[in-house]
């Protein structure tokens, strides 16, 4: 039992960690001066995601929300690309 | 007992690892500046993190799963900051004061100017 709850601690503390820089990125979000840095932060906001489905299926102990992170990570790859093509054609 | 202590180091030290980017966006001067925080320190809390997943559950289909994402996200980040980052200086995105060196610029004779 003891095993089990210095899991639990970590992942609740890594949990509490990344939902803190989430909020830490969206200061940039809304602050940002140009289109690219809010892009930036979009982008970064993405891979908080995939951090916090992998804290949260640890702190589950249920693997099967390990699947999301595949999809948030194909899909983040697209929108950014779409984006950046997008910022690049405007001119 | 040895696997949980590893896998919650790693989680932790993962978490540790994306506040640093985070904190980074925040106070880096410029947007080129603020791409390597996200790039490098994010890719590499997600590494961490996903290390610690495939380490808490040991299971063949899991380390597979986690070595899956790994290997896209550090496939593809590079490529999105790299069209991020070109979007950004055809733009005409303003630079840090003290940068010195702009070879587009010499180059095309255009692109970002100080501000």
């Amino acid at each position: 039992m003891t095993d089990f709850s210095v899991l639990h601690t970590a992942s609740a503390v890594s949990l509490v960690i990344l939902i803190i820089s989430m909020f830490v990125v969206f200061i940039r979000l809304q602050r940002g001066p140009t289109l690219p840095d809010r892009i930036i932060s979009l982008d970064v906001f993405s891979t908080l995601t995939i951090g916090i489905i992998a804290a949260y299926t640890v702190y589950t102990g249920n693997p099967v929300f390990l699947d999301a992170s595949v999809i948030v990570a194909v899909i983040t790859f697209l929108g950014t690309v779409a984006i950046a093509r997008y910022l690049e054609r405007r001119r | 007992m040895l696997l949980e202590w590893i896998a919650s180091i790693l989680l932790v030290s993962g978490s540790i690892f994306m506040l640093i980017a985070a904190v980074g966006i925040v106070r880096f001067p410029d947007a080129l500046l603020r791409m390597h925080a996200s790039t490098k320190a994010a890719s590499f809390g997600t590494l961490l993190m996903l290390l610690g997943v495939s380490f808490f559950f040991a299971k063949l289909s899991i380390i597979w799963e986690s070595f899956l994402i790994i290997a896209f996200i550090f496939l593809t980040k590079p490529i999105a900051a790299h069209m991020i980052s070109r979007a950004a200086h055809r733009q005409g995105t303003p630079l840090w004061e003290q940068t010195e060196v702009d070879e587009f610029k010499e180059r095309d004779g255009r692109g970002m100017e100080h501000e």
